[in-house]
This record gives structure tokens, C-alpha cells and sequence, in this order.
């Protein structure tokens, strides 16, 4: 966005929202990229090529870099929580004024005690060398799925929150044809592969349809079809169907030998998986920014109106879009059953669908984006592990770093006012476009 | 609709007749054929024994003895009759009243209920502990869905309910603990609602990020929050931060007498009470005083109500921040009235339940009351399913509020429309 541009935008609030939006448009497309609606419009990456200023600005006012800042300060964050209830930091606080040394000294060691621990617990510790990263590339592999899915219904103005509920459909389909049917070696995942994603696609589908034929929204839909999902495999595994033999705990048999992800590196969880998840990244990149159906995904995402004006079939593409990304969550269902647990339990799904949200966020809805979003996350989730064994600090800290650094991503402003990186004319957040993009958010079909 | 619209094109001499969405009597009409089938030609030949009254009880009503198949019959004949009326006011072209629906679906549920118990292990059950079992499970979700109608009838989506009883459900069990009193520990649940509240409405307001985002980030930072400071100072110190004690249950003397519906409504905590001073009062303000006309236009048409001089964007906020309190004090319910200490999740997604119910209930108060009602039922259900041992997995009674909310935002049960600007950030200008 040039300056100019901005200034237009600023001057002209006056203007009905369709006009506004279509002026959105106007400016997303500019670069030859259409963003995505949902995160706002000044926020989003990608559109580096037509800003103005010097480099060293446009590092410090990019969004990546405001992306970085965003982990650090609520790295920070959760860091002073892990100190609050240290008890050293607690005592030394008792004579602060005294010695603020002692206090400061204490509250330094605190977090990094177990900021180390969850370092080395997740990329490098001494005693194993690299191998915790490998763990992390594991833990990764159903949150890049599963993002992938939330991003691209991100990118479509849709709100997937419902990869939790597609994760688990997934994951119950391909777990049963894992351990009751007995397949040759190679089909045998194959089918189970199959399998897994249609019940995902299936399941995000009826979302995509009913919002196109009644305009039932899709966050309420989504919603309740996590539970609904939740209920069907606590229902499933209390029939003997799906118990072990014997075996009154709701647990299935393991998965056949051929039905399962073989592992990339001996003496490690990673398996296949995650070059699935890489090809899959690639997959929804080529998909949104080279095929005609993901021009028109994000046509309908950056404006329905104008994208059905345009002769894009919206309703079909929101149905189709919503089958895709429950296709992409239930790669992530897959994976957890056929690579890394290899067993179905009512927890197989955890809170993979909820975590691939801040994901998709934190990616800035891009298929690579999510990628590395997914593999930080991923290296939170192993590292957390290894901290709660080491220092005793609860794996929700996680919870708390990871929904403080999507909160300062979204507020891009925020962040910056933090810094002082707010430039003196306020030109760098038009007022407007938050808004056409958010009310594009909620549909056309509304 | 169609009427008024087309009519004066049309001219005076021919009206086109008034239709009614065929969607009511329709749906009545499959639902009654359902019950009269499945509960009634292929019921359980038993009889189901309902126990009004304990043996302690002042008043002995003897107990509902009802055999299954016949009553699951009579009641299917009483839908379908129901379900006819309906038809045949469509035929009228005439609406169907409010509360045929609503009549419709006490008759029915009693249907299933009697379907369950006859075909249970134990065909027996105390209708009064069913009844009042529910609503007790429903107050929390009845103070969600309040905070959720505040907030959306202003515009504003709140999906952070979830986190706001979550809060106020941690906050309580803390307080209470610290100060030694429930009562001081249900102000401060309201006021970490509150809080959870303020930063959903400073994100979106401010900041115009995503409603939604916002929501759903918010559960999962609470829900950190909560789980983080339970595991470092809640369990190590069980006595010193866990134990707040509950909140006295004060019977209405005489009216608490009152066989079935005495303890039902006059034997409650004082939460309980304050749930059913809140459901008039916001229905009340919402739509019978001034601030509730300033805070419905704000929700549909936040252009108009700035144009007359209204602060939308102030509005929003202390509005959002009221529901907030008001979830903060369900969330209390979990940790002063249901059990007497925090664990982590508590609200184990009752924040969503209560999603369901303001959407099923219509962004209406007393429609979210009703609405709480019946999925706290269902959840009771779920729970003494078990018991008493029934053919039907309790699985599927709890799935039965999210399916029946899909229902509803799908429009095939009636049709629930949101205020218009919910969701959407108001930018002057």
C-alpha cells in the first residue's frame, strides 16, 4: 500500500461499506496478491512489495517483524507469570527495595530456568544432542495439518473452528479400518489414509453446505460439531467394536503394522507424516496461489460480493472450501493415529484443533506461514513436556504464551504502541479497512 | 413479509395470500410421527414410574405410574394433534403461536422421558430430583447466555463466554478462600468476568480485531491462566488457596414447602436466586426501557444510533462488560454451589452449551432462560441415563444441545437471526 493510497482510504470514511470494500479490494489485489479477510488488512504479510520508505522501516514497521516481537513480548509475559509464583523471587521481592539485585537476579533465573528447559526439551539438550527436535517435527505434524485447513477457510473469510471435531471423525475412521481390517502392506495405509481424510471432509462439508443453502453460521456449526464428534468417539469407543478384546477401558487395539506411517528416523517418533504435512504446504500454497479454484477461495474470501458479481459461484466454493480444510485437519487426525499414537483414546485429538487456530493466526493465514507457526507451536507442545518434568512449571503456560502472541499479532497496533513503533502520521492502520474486512468475516450468506 | 411488500404493487383487489414459512409445521408434524412410532407402536411394554414426592415431603403425591407403550401413544396422538393445529393455521395462512413450539416440546420430551425410564433396567424415577437436578445444572448456563445476549444484542460476539466462567469459576474458589467468605468470593468472580470481558471488548473495539479471534483466544488464554496458577498454587496449597466453602442455601420458608416446585424454586443458594432476578432484569431492560432500545439499536443498526447521538463503541463496552459479570457469577456456581473447590477446565465447555442456548433461545432472554432449561435437562438426563441403566447411550443425550442448536441455526427449527451488526466493529465516520 502506498502512502497515497492510505491517505485516500483516510480520507474518504465517509463512504458505504461496499464502496469501501470494493476500494479493499482494489488495494489488496494491487500487488497481484489477494489477502486474506480475516485477519485485518494492514496486518497482513505478503504485501511487502508495495510499501514505501527505508528498508530499515519497512524491516521495523513489517509484519513479520511485529510477528517476532509478538512472541518475544508474551515469551516475556509468561515468563514473569512462571516468576510470579517462584518462591526464590517471592522472598527476594520481600526486601526489593533493600536489594533489587537479589530480586532481579531471582526473577532472571526463574525464566530462564524454564525457558531452558523447555529449549532443551524441544530443539538441543546436551545429553541427547538434536533428537528433541525431531520431537517437536512430530508434535508439529497435526498442528500444520490441521492449520493448513483453518488458514485456508481463513483465506475463504471462513472461521473454521471446528478442525478439533474434524480431527477427531478422521482419526476414529482411520484408526477402525487400521486395526480391523487387514490390508496388504503399502494399500493398506493407503486405504486408511483415504479413509481418515474423507470422514475430515465429510464432516467440515456439512458446515461448507450448511452455510450455503441456509446461511447457518459457520463458527455456531463448527462449534457443535466438535462436541457432536467428541460424544460419537466416547460413544464408539464404549462399543465392542472398537474395545480391545478382553478389555473394558476405552482404548482400540493398536493399529496393523501396515497401517501405519513408517518412521522417518530409528530411534525417533517422526514418521512420513510430516513430509505429508510438508507436501501438504506446498500443496495449499500452489492451490491458493497458482489454481483457479483458490483465486476464486480468496475472491470470495476478500470480498463474496464482488467476487459473485464477478461470476464466482460462492456457495460452491464455500462448500468446497470448507471440505478441503476438513480434508487438511483430518491429514492431522491421520497422523496422530497412524504416526504417533497409534492407538485411538478419547484424547487422540487433544487440543490439536484448538491450538491449529493460533496457528493459522500466527502464520498470518500463509500455507508457510502456518508451516513455521506450526513447528514453534509444535516445539512448545514437546518442550512444555520436559519443563513440567525439570522445573515443575504446569504445561499451561503454553496455553498462555501461545494465546498472548496470536492477541499481539492481532493487534497490530497494540504492538507497535508498545515499542513506539507507531509512525507520527497515522496512516498506518486505515480505519476502514478492518472493518469491511470483518464484515466480510461473517459472510455473504448471512 | 411478503404480503407488505408486494401488496402495493399489486393493487387493492388481489392480495396475494399471506404463507408462512412451512418450516414449524412441518418439523412438528415428522417429530410427532417419530414419537407416536418410536415411543409409541415400538415403546416399551413396562411401566415407567415417576416419583413426584419424596416419602420425607409434607405433601405425599403418590407417583406417576405410566405404561409405555400406551403412553407413548397417547402422547404421540397429543403431538400429532399438536402438529395438525399447526398445519391447519398454516392452511389459514396464519403463523403458529409462541407457544405451540413450546408446548410442543415439553409434551415430547416428557414422551422421550417416559420411552427412557419404561425401557430402562430400572423403570423407576424421581421427577422432582430429575427436575430440580436440572436446573441446577442450568444455572451456570443460564447467566452464560445472558452474558451472551448482552453482548451480542449490542454487537458484539461473545465466544469467550467459556472463558468468562472459567475466570469466574477460578476467581471465587480463590477469593473465597483467601477473604473466608463465599459471598465475597461471588463479587469477585464477577469482576474476573468482567475483566475477561474488558479485554474482549479493548480488542475489539479498540483494537477492531476479529470478534471471534478474540473469543476464541481468550478460552484458551483463561483457560491457561487458570490451569497454570491451579497447578502452581492451588494444589500445593489445597487449605490455603482450594477450600472456599459453599454458599448457604436459603429456603423461602413456607413457599419451599410447596411439594415439586417448592424446592425447585424457593430452596436455593442465593446464586440461584440472582439467576432468576438477572433473567427478568435483562428482559426487563432490554426491552422496556430506554437503555434497552439504545443498546437493541446499537446491535442492529449502530449507524442509526450514532447518527442519534448515541456512543455506540461506550455502549459496547460497558454493555460487553456487564455480560461479563454476569458470566463471572454462573462461573461461581461451579465452585461455591456445584462442588466446594476449583479444578482445572471446571466449565468443561458449558461456556459453549451456553452459546447454544442464546442462539436457541433467540438472543432472547427468557428464550436463553428456556433454552438453558432444556440442556440442563438433558444433561441431568445424561447423568442418571447411567443409573438407571438404559438401552439408549447417554452419548447421545449429551449431543443432543449441539445438534438441536444446528438445527436452529440451520433454520429448520424456526429461525433464529442474530441482531444485525453482531460481530461487525463500529468505526465512526
Amino acid at each position: 500500500m502506498t502512502e497515497k493510497d492510505q491517505a485516500q482510504s483516510d480520507q474518504t470514511p465517509a463512504e458505504s461499506t461496499a464502496e469501501v470494500r470494493a476500494a479493499d479490494v482494489s488495494l489488496d489485489t494491487a500487488g497481484g496478491m489477494l489477502e486474506p479477510s480475516i485477519v485485518p488488512v494492514s496486518s497482513q504479510s505478503g504485501d511487502s512489495g508495495h510499501q514505501q520508505g527505508s528498508v530499515m522501516r519497512r524491516i521495523v514497521m513489517g509484519n513479520g517483524f511485529v510477528s517476532v516481537l509478538a512472541v518475544i513480548v508474551a515469551l516475556f509475559l509468561g515468563g514473569l507469570l512462571i516468576a510470579s509464583t517462584d518462591s526464590q523471587v517471592a522472598k527476594t521481592a520481600g526486601y526489593l527495595f533493600a536489594r533489587p539485585t537479589d530480586f532481579l537476579s531471582a526473577l532472571w533465573a526463574a525464566m530462564t530456568e524454564s525457558y531452558g528447559a523447555l529449549f532443551q526439551g524441544s530443539v538441543f539438550s546436551p545429553r541427547e544432542g538434536f533428537k528433541p527436535i525431531l520431537e517437536t517435527m512430530t508434535v508439529a505434524t497435526p498442528l500444520i495439518c490441521a492449520g493448513l485447513g483453518v488458514a485456508l477457510a481463513f483465506r475463504a473469510g471462513l472461521f473454521n473452528i471446528g478442525a478439533q471435531g474434524q480431527i477427531i471423525i478422521s482419526a476414529t475412521l482411520a484408526a477402525y479400518v487400521g486395526f480391523a481390517w487387514h490390508l496388504p502392506f503399502g494399500l493398506h495405509l493407503l486405504v486408511v489414509l483415504i479413509m481418515g481424510v474423507l470422514g475430515g471432509a465429510v464432516w467440515g462439508a456439512i458446515v461448507g453446505i450448511l452455510k450455503a443453502r441456509t446461511g447457518a453460521h459457520e463458527v455456531i456449526v463448527t462449534i457443535m460439531l466438535n462436541y457432536v464428534a467428541l460424544f460419537l468417539l466416547d460413544f464408539l469407543l464404549n462399543t465392542a467394536a472398537f474395545r480391545r478384546p478382553g478389555d473394558n477401558s476405552p482404548i482400540s487395539p493398536r493399529l496393523d503394522e501396515s497401517a501405519t506411517y513408517p518412521v522417518l528416523i530409528p530411534g525417533s517418533r517422526l514418521h512420513l507424516g510430516f513430509l505429508v504435512a510438508v507436501a501438504l504446504t506446498y500443496g495449499v500454497w500452489w492451490l491458493l496461489n497458482r489454481s483457479t479454484i483458490g483465486f476464486e477461495f480468496r475472491a470470495v474470501g476478500a470480498n463474496p460480493i464482488a467476487a459473485r458479481t464477478a461470476g464466482v459461484r460462492v456457495s460452491r466454493a464455500t462448500i468446497l472450501v470448507m471440505a478441503m480444510a476438513g480434508a487438511l485437519a483430518a491429514f492431522g487426525g491421520v497422523a496422530q493415529v497412524a504416526g504417533t499414537e497409534k492407538v485411538l483414546t478419547g484424547g487422540v485429538a487433544a487440543q490439536i484443533g484448538f491450538d491449529s487456530i493460533t496457528v493459522a493466526l500466527l502464520g498470518r493465514s500463509t500455507p508457510w506461514g502456518t508451516f513455521f507457526a506450526g513447528l514453534l507451536f509444535g516445539a512448545f507442545r514437546a518442550g512444555a513436556v520436559q519443563m513440567q518434568i525439570q522445573t515443575g512449571t504446569p504445561i499451561d503456560i503454553v496455553l498462555v504464551v501461545q494465546s498472548l502472541i496470536v492477541l499481539f499479532i492481532a493487534a497490530p497496533p497494540l504492538i507497535r504502541s508498545i515499542f513506539r513503533l507507531e509512525p507520527k502520521k497515522k496512516t498506518k492502520t486505515p480505519k476502514a479497512a478492518p472493518k469491511a474486512a470483518l464484515a466480510n468475516a461473517t459472510g455473504g450468506a448471512k | 413479509m411478503s404480503a407488505t411488500t408486494t401488496a402495493p404493487r399489486a393493487g387493492a383487489t388481489a392480495l396475494p395470500a399471506f404463507r408462512p414459512s412451512m418450516k414449524v409445521p412441518i418439523s412438528l408434524g415428522v417429530l410427532a410421527l417419530i414419537a407416536l412410532v418410536f415411543f409409541g407402536f415400538l415403546g416399551p411394554d413396562k411401566t415407567a414410574e415417576m416419583k413426584i414426592s419424596d416419602s420425607g415431603d409434607a405433601v405425599v403425591v403418590p407417583a406417576l405410574m405410566i405404561p409405555g407403550q400406551v403412553g407413548g401413544v397417547v402422547l404421540g396422538i397429543l403431538l400429532l394433534a399438536m402438529a395438525a393445529y399447526s398445519i391447519y393455521l398454516w392452511t389459514r395462512g396464519e403463523r403458529s403461536p409462541k407457544w405451540l413450539p413450546i408446548a410442543f416440546a415439553v409434551v415430547f420430551v416428557f414422551a422421550l422421558l417416559v420411552w427412557i425410564v419404561a425401557g430402562a433396567r430400572q423403570p423407576s424415577i424421581s421427577l422432582a430430583g430429575l427436575v430440580a437436578g436440572s436446573v441446577t445444572l442450568a444455572v451456570p448456563l443460564v447467566f452464560g447466555s445472558l452474558s451472551g445476549v448482552l453482548c451480542e444484542r449490542v454487537g458484539v460476539v461473545n465466544i469467550a463466554i467459556e472463558g468468562q466462567l472459567l475466570g469466574g469459576a477460578f476467581t471465587a474458589a480463590l477469593v473465597a478462600t483467601i477473604t473466608g467468605s463465599p459471598y465475597i468470593g461471588l463479587i469477585a468472580a464477577a469482576a474476573a468476568g468482567a475483566a475477561v470481558s474488558m479485554v474482549l471488548a479493548v480488542f475489539s473495539i479498540k483494537y477492531l480485531v476479529n470478534q471471534i479471534i478474540v473469543g476464541v483466544v481468550l478460552n484458551v488464554l483463561v483457560s491457561g491462566l487458570t490451569g497454570f496458577l491451579f497447578g502452581t498454587l492451588m494444589v500445593p496449597n489445597k487449605e490455603q488457596f482450594n477450600t472456599p466453602g459453599r454458599l448457604d442455601i436459603l429456603p423461602i420458608p413456607l413457599l419451599s414447602d410447596i411439594p415439586i416446585i417448592g424446592p425447585i424454586l424457593f430452596e436455593q443458594s442465593i446464586a440461584g436466586y440472582l439467576m432468576y432476578v438477572a433473567v427478568a432484569v435483562v428482559w426487563f431492560g432490554l426491552f422496556k426501557t430506554r437503555w434497552g432500545l439504545r443498546v437493541r439499536a446499537v446491535g442492529e443498526h449502530p449507524q442509526a444510533a450514532d447518527t442519534l447521538g448515541i456512543n455506540v463503541n461506550a455502549t459496547r463496552f460497558w454493555n460487553v462488560t456487564l455480560g461479563g459479570a454476569i458470566a463471572g457469577i454462573g462461573g461461581a456456581v461451579f465452585t461455591l454451589v456445584t462442588i466446594d473447590s476449583f479444578t482445572k477446565d471446571i466449565s468443561g465447555g458449558r461456556g459453549f452449551i451456553a452459546l447454544a442456548a442464546l442462539i436457541f433461545g433467540r438472543w432472547n432472554p427468557i428464550g436463553a432462560f428456556l433454552a438453558s432449561l432444556l440442556f440442563g435437562f438433558a444433561y441431568n438426563l445424561q447423568s442418571i441415563l447411567g443409573i438407571i441403566g438404559t438401552p439408549v447411550p447417554s452419548q447421545f443425550m449429551a449431543m443432543l444441545p449441539y445438534l438441536v442448536t444446528i438445527f436452529a441455526v440451520a433454520g429448520l427449527v424456526g429461525k433464529s437471526r442474530p441482531p444485525a451488526a453482531s460481530g461487525i466493529p463500529y468505526v465512526k465516520g
